[in-house]
């Protein structure tokens, strides 16, 4: 400890500013004392933040470990190349042996070309051009590497290696130690569909830019030649080859509208697509005739262009909520997925091998280190711990484990080594279970019907309404004339900026959401979350902040000091909130000898003075004297949802500490911002009722909306029930919340939940703290005043263009000024929006 | 004039060739990744820089 502080103290330059070297990799100020130099040295003329010979000095092991691998490779140039300021190397160390396990292979790994293996890895702490250059070195650090290419906004990395001369764990190590920590790439299989589904989305925008830019040169020319004589020949042939590029635009990359408006038709769903394609067929139905025909308009170009902006609009909707749900899959790609497996050596176990946890099955035996969460359900062996179940129940205390007991895949095993054998894992396990209950939230929940495929349902019969109208009032004035006009009416009102209304404000707020640390996957969110509902929040995690800490000390403040030296020779998470609670008040405490005792509490003598800490059973036992006091403070901590924790010094009882799970800071402000905004404010929990009542009356929640010790299939029912009074948001963090998130009508995983909330979940908040909600709420609020602001700008448009062509007096050239001037007025409004949160 | 009818016919040709191989280059994965190509241009190897010269 005293070490360690020396240390902490004097890495700041400030301390010793002479003697300050900077660390030959990130280049972080360190003191030459504490620095680490490498047997290494720079060679001349290579400059790698040092004087040549002059031996390179480190901030730490990680950044050590990688540059001598940087350095022994010839890649020192990697220095010279990046941008000023690394970031030390955090390599973890790990094996990575699981990714050499035949069940590993077959999960994640393909067979490329030449004999040769290819994987997808997620890297951690790629940021920047010098990363794409030293990761796609690969190759030359780790021989039998043969390709490594680096998707810089992914941090998504192929590696493609020759199984006879390397393995994929020997690459993974060196990208370990490189500072960019791998993760198997889940879900290759779904990545591949989407990746297919995004080239097509761009072959399409490219069709149809280029038949909209080739129908617009040949437009030009029929325009000109209105006004100034053209000769017949050539503007028939100008006529036909419009036909011909239109028609190809309308039939391939337009064909997505016509298949939605089937799809709507026959679901019976108003769907943007039926209006779309019921003014592209009249258009090409009446200019396929009137080309051959000879006479009359022809408004291919008007369609093309239609067709281009349609899909440049939902192209880059796309584009940008694939962005929010890729940086989601790399968060779901950061748990581990490996587990170390033993097997019995005589009377003890053998060395730990790092297996796949799929490649597990029942009567396997695991270790579980400190630290690490528990991989699968089982019962345990040897060891003697505490687990932390919270992502997995929802309760905030931790659980003591020991021979004999159960433990549940999820929970974090906080103070020893555990040998578990399992009894099920993946899908077998509580959670695998619970995965299910998610898969089948979000299959039954029903699609949200968008605000501009409402408008459009009645927008498509008002269409058709003021079509036949304008038909049947020309066939009594002009009878000639009457199709025209009704067709140029089906074309100008065509929604071409009601489509870009909603997509391009989505995507704009779905941008700046993600640089103020939220991440949505999709704009339905969005109309969610702009008008009040009922919202409710999870307690462990999301209310609070999930880790132990002492609230509250009744008694001698003297004892601090002892205390807080004591328990720091325990890891258990009540020691630690009682270490960091006490710390804080000063003083020294020295000569001290504590014996932990398993069973709820610590013995230890301080200058001469015994003094026990623990449970009050514990104490209890080893203490005498009691004060009355005592009792009436036990009774009120637990009142409050505490955990009192009594201290005796010499067989007297001279204090409580209450430790608990605090509400954040900023829970209080947030409850009562959104009160205000109309949402009623929920908690929805799995812990202890007691518990959660006091966490309720605490924030003001009242208690008709305070559900304790909820099940995860409670909590979906719960979710249900009050779907049926209006829209519901579920804000959660665990496994336990993951069926509800995907059950509610949006929902939201705070920062640090499991992997299963982050699929089941809407929304992602990725710092920690609960103001974003707040600040989502404007901002679809926002979001949706710039929505309907785009909306009426093209549906004034589409009047003023239906209010023309029932006149008669629009022409193709009209139409072709008006089109593109509706969707530049929706573009600017949409790029007005204000700042993310800002109401 | 009348060259137009060849010339206009050839200008279609030659796009639907920039249309093709658009596509080509397309479904080959080029516009798979849109950020990474553009910096790793910009960092050559030294070595290739001085095979060059």
């Amino acid at each position: 400890m005293v070490s360690e502080a020396l240390q902490a103290g004097a890495v700041t330059p400030a301390a010793s500013p002479s003697a300050a070297v900077s660390c030959a990799h990130c280049g972080l100020s360190t003191p030459a004392s504490a620095a680490i130099v490498s047997a290494l040295s720079a060679e001349p003329g290579q400059r790698s933040g040092l004087e040549t010979g002059e031996a390179p000095a480190f901030c730490c092991n990680g950044c050590k470990a990688a540059w001598e691998i940087i350095h022994g490779c010839g890649l020192e140039r990697y220095y010279r190349v990046r941008d000023a300021g690394g970031k030390p190397a955090r390599g973890t160390g790990r094996r990575y042996e699981e990714m050499d396990d035949p069940t590993f292979a077959s999960l994640y790994c393909r067979p490329a070309p030449g004999g040769l293996l290819s994987t997808e890895l997620f890297l951690e702490g790629v940021h920047c051009a010098a990363c794409v250059w030293l990761v796609e070195k690969l190759p030359a650090v780790v021989p039998g590497v043969v390709e490594s290419r680096l998707d810089l906004r992914r941090g998504l990395v192929r590696v493609t290696w020759d199984g006879g001369t390397t393995t994929l764990s020997d690459a993974a190590r060196a990208l370990d130690r490189m500072g960019y920590v791998p993760h198997p790439g889940r879900e290759a299989s779904a990545r591949e569909a989407r990746r297919r589904e995004d080239r097509a989305g761009i072959v399409r925008l490219g069709v149809a830019g280029a038949c909209a830019g080739n129908v617009m040169l040949l437009a030009f020319a029929l325009y000109s030649g209105t006004f100034d004589a053209m000769e017949p020949g050539y503007r028939e042939f100008f006529r036909w080859l419009s036909m011909g590029i239109g028609v190809l635009s309308l039939a391939w990359p337009g064909r997505v509208f016509f298949k939605g408006a089937i799809a709507a038709l026959r679901t019976r769903t108003p769907h943007l697509d039926l209006p779309i394609a019921v003014g592209l067929l009249a258009g090409a139905v009446w200019g396929v005739l009137n080309t051959i025909r000879g006479t009359g308009e022809i408004y291919f170009d008007s369609l093309s262009v239609l067709v281009f902006v349609l899909l440049v609009g939902r192209w880059v909707q796309r584009r940008q909520q694939r962005w929010a749900s890729d940086s989601m899959e790399l968060l779901y790609s950061l748990t581990p997925s490996s587990a170390r497996v033993v097997s019995r050596e005589g009377s003890t176990w053998s060395e730990a091998r790092e297996t796949p946890v799929e490649a597990l099955a029942a009567g396997d035996v695991v270790e579980v280190r400190a630290g690490d969460s528990v991989p699968v359900d089982g019962v345990v062996l040897e060891g003697e711990s505490s687990v932390d179940q919270s992502l997995l129940t929802g309760e905030s205390r931790p659980i003591g484990v020991r021979h004999g007991e159960r433990v549940a895949a999820g929970s974090v095993n906080l103070a020893g080594r555990l040998v578990v054998r399992v009894e099920a894992a993946g899908r077998e396990t509580r959670v695998g279970r619970l995965m299910e209950l998610v898969e089948d939230a979000t299959r039954r929940r029903a699609p949200i019907v968008r605000l501009t495929d409402r408008i459009a349902g009645h927008f498509v019969v008002v269409m058709l309404a003021l079509a036949a109208a304008t038909a049947l009032a020309w066939a009594w004035i002009n009878p000639a004339e009457a199709i025209d006009h009704a067709t140029a009416l089906l074309i100008v009102t065509c929604p071409c900026a009601l489509g870009l209304a909603t997509p391009l404000a989505v995507t704009v707020a779905i941008g700046r959401a993600a640089r103020a640390g939220v991440l949505i996957k999709g704009g339905d969110a969005l109309q969610q979350l702009a008008m009040p509902g009922t919202m409710l929040l999870d307690k462990t995690g999301t209310l609070t902040r999930g880790a132990m800490t002492m609230v509250r000390w009744e008694g001698d403040r003297g004892l601090m000091p002892m205390v807080a030296a004591i328990e720091s020779r325990s890891a258990h998470p009540v020691a630690r909130a009682l270490v960091a609670g006490c710390g804080s008040a000063g003083g020294n405490a020295d000569g001290v000898e504590a014996t932990e005792t398993t069973g709820g509490g610590m013995v230890g003598q301080v200058g001469g003075v015994e003094v026990a800490i623990g449970s009050c059973a514990f104490v209890r036992a080893r203490a005498v004297v009691e004060p009355e006091w005592v009792r009436d403070s036990e009774r009120s901590m637990v009142a409050d949802g505490l955990t009192p924790v009594l201290v005796a010094g010499n067989g007297r009882v001279e204090a409580v500490a209450g430790v608990g799970d605090p509400v954040r800071d900023d829970a209080g402000a947030m409850i009562a911002a959104l009160r205000r905004a109309g949402w009623r404010v929920g908690i929805l929990s799995g812990d202890h009722p007691s518990i959660v009542r006091a966490v309720a009356g605490a924030l003001g929640i009242e208690p008709g909306l305070t559900w304790g010790g909820a099940t995860p299939e409670e909590k979906v029912r719960i979710v249900r029930e009050q779907k049926s009074r209006g829209r519901v948001v579920m804000v959660g963090d665990g496994v336990n919340d993951a069926a509800a998130l995907a059950s509610a009508d949006v929902g939201i995983a705070v920062h640090g939940g499991a992997e299963a909330s982050l699929a089941a979940a809407d929304v992602y908040l990725r710092e920690p703290g609960l103001g974003a909600i707040v600040s989502l709420t404007h901002a679809a609020r926002g979001t949706m005043r710039v929505i309907y602001r785009n909306l009426a700008a093209s549906l004034f448009y589409n009047v003023g263009a239906a209010a023309l062509a029932m006149a008669g007096v629009i022409t193709p050239l009209i139409a072709a000024i008006l089109m593109p001037a509706s969707s530049l007025t929706v573009l600017g409004s949409s790029l007005r929006q204000r700042r993310f949160g800002g109401s | 004039m009348s060259v137009l009818y060849l010339v206009v016919p050839m200008a279609v040709v030659i796009a639907g060739a920039a249309l093709w191989a658009f596509i080509w280059a397309v479904r080959g994965g080029q516009f798979d990744d849109l950020d990474t190509p553009g910096v790793r241009a910009a960092l050559d190897d030294d070595d290739a820089v001085r095979a060059r010269r």
